[in-house]
């Protein structure tokens, strides 16, 4: 079976060294036609323009050659193919499947019927390697190393995929957390278990300001209204969540705010302009990051 | 022993699985897919237990339980005591030890997960073996033991 890419604990730390330094060198050069000849196919299941043209742009400025769909709606898949019998077919037509799945274990389960690499791209609540791995390319660039980084992590970390993953990857590094959420959102206990039992400090507060005070790195996501049973707790607690420029006073010099993007009104626009604003070259890491995935997996070098 | 007087009669060769919390008795028979074979098979449940309270038993004639679907039958009997008889008399005892992988057998709790989609047979990581809770292989998520649902695949 060949070496897929499902969940951020399917690579190890050295991997994940190695895909930084990858990444690194394809942003230095980033035109190498290593992919030429090959075919990527990339399977959405689900519409996700922002990472398909992340990953499309990747495989162009490598040379490769895309099939694939963008939805679901006019292909097989909506005749009542199973996913078992889609993937066997593009396997045979690509060298490497990126696909992006609304349910959970989608991805997991085609790297056990497919011939080729799986990049799995979303597969519904579940995992989103690459968007880690560009993370970590984030932290690295701006901070100089990955170790003993202190990360600060503000709004839904209850159903935020991003999150769970990030904790994962960045445990390898002796990462020091501190949570800022809301209580129907707070860090579920698996979580917490998991850092306590490797030894990783964290802390949880409701104040976004004093967590600030020594962060290196401010990790924001999204508090949306359909994750809360109560509404009313919405409207109380949705301010608190928000990012503005005033806030960043007195924050460390390296500190760099990151977010998955895309953001609705968690971080205030007056905040862009802001050197500390990092989201936006976040999102161009991700096609340096993919560029070193992709690379990896078909055992380029 | 007194064999005098038995709630459920002896057998003469087979396997006896006894102190099965009496509501995980049709569990456990489900695991083992017993409404499938036709050797002759006697329980009884709601029996009084010094050790667990209410326990079932479940004597099968005339057929040894292979191991490894007996392990399975751990994550809800974990007291359980299984003995292969021959002659009337026990001719071993098997310990029961709780699996580090269960495959099939038992339901993914998420709704949204592939298992649950189409016909892939499940299959856990068994990540605490006390209060047992069972992570999914494929959706990665936590299946607790009060969400255990029995499928027969």
């Amino acid at each position: 079976m060949s070496k897929s890419l499902v969940s951020i604990s399917d690579f190890n730390k050295e991997e994940i060294l190695h895909i930084m330094d990858k990444a690194a060198e394809f942003e230095a050069d980033p035109n190498r036609p290593v992919l030429a000849g090959k075919v990527i196919a990339t399977l959405f299941f689900e519409p996700s323009t922002r990472t398909r043209l992340s990953f499309e742009s990747a495989i162009n400025r490598l040379g490769g050659r895309v099939i694939g769909f963008s939805e679901a709606n006019n292909t097989s898949v909506s005749k009542g193919e199973t996913l078992h019998d889609t993937i066997k077919m593009v396997s045979n037509y690509s060298d490497l499947i990126v696909m992006r799945h609304y349910i959970e274990g989608a991805a997991r389960y085609a790297s056990e019927v497919s011939s080729v690499p799986i990049i799995n791209a979303g597969d519904g609540s579940n995992q989103h390697p690459s968007q880690t791995l560009l993370d970590l390319y984030s932290i690295k660039k701006t901070q100089g190393t990955l170790n003993d980084i202190h990360i600060v992590i503000v709004g839904d970390l209850k159903y935020g995929r991003t999150v769970h993953s990030l904790l994962q990857a960045m445990s390898h590094f002796n990462a020091r957390f501190t949570f800022v959420a809301p209580d129907e959102l707070s860090l579920p206990d698996e979580y917490k278990l998991f850092l306590r039992g490797i030894g990783i400090q964290y802390k949880e507060t409701q104040d976004i300001k004093e967590a600030l005070a020594d962060a290196d790195i401010l990790y924001m996501t999204r508090v949306q209204r359909e994750r809360f049973s109560d509404l009313m707790e919405y409207e109380r607690v949705k301010n608190a969540y928000i990012l503005r420029n005033s806030m960043l006073e007195g924050t460390k010099e390296n500190m760099r705010i990151l977010h998955p993007l895309p953001r609705v009104n968690e971080i205030h626009p007056d905040v862009d302009t802001n050197e500390k604003a990092y989201y936006f070259t976040q999102a161009r890491n991700g096609v340096f990051t993919r560029m070193a995935i992709i690379s990896y997996l078909l055992g380029i070098e | 022993m007194n064999k005098t007087y038995l709630e459920v009669s002896a057998i003469e060769n087979g396997t006896v699985i006894d102190h099965i919390p009496a509501q995980s008795l049709f569990k456990v028979m489900s695991v083992l897919g017993l409404e499938h074979i036709t050797n002759r098979i006697t329980f009884g449940t709601n029996l009084e237990s010094q050790r667990i309270g209410t326990k079932a038993i479940i004597k099968i004639a005339d057929m040894e339980v292979d191991r490894n679907k007996l392990n399975k039958i751990a994550i809800f009997a974990p007291e359980a005591r299984v003995s292969y008889i021959k002659d009337f008399e026990v001719s071993e005892k098997i310990k029961l030890q709780v699996p580090d992988v269960i495959e099939g057998s038992i339901k993914c709790a998420n709704p949204m997960c592939i298992t649950n989609k189409e016909k892939i047979r499940t299959k856990f990581d068994v990540v605490n073996k006390c209060d047992i809770s069972l992570r999914c292989h494929y959706c990665e998520k936590i299946t607790q033991q009060n969400q255990f649902e029995i499928i027969n695949d």
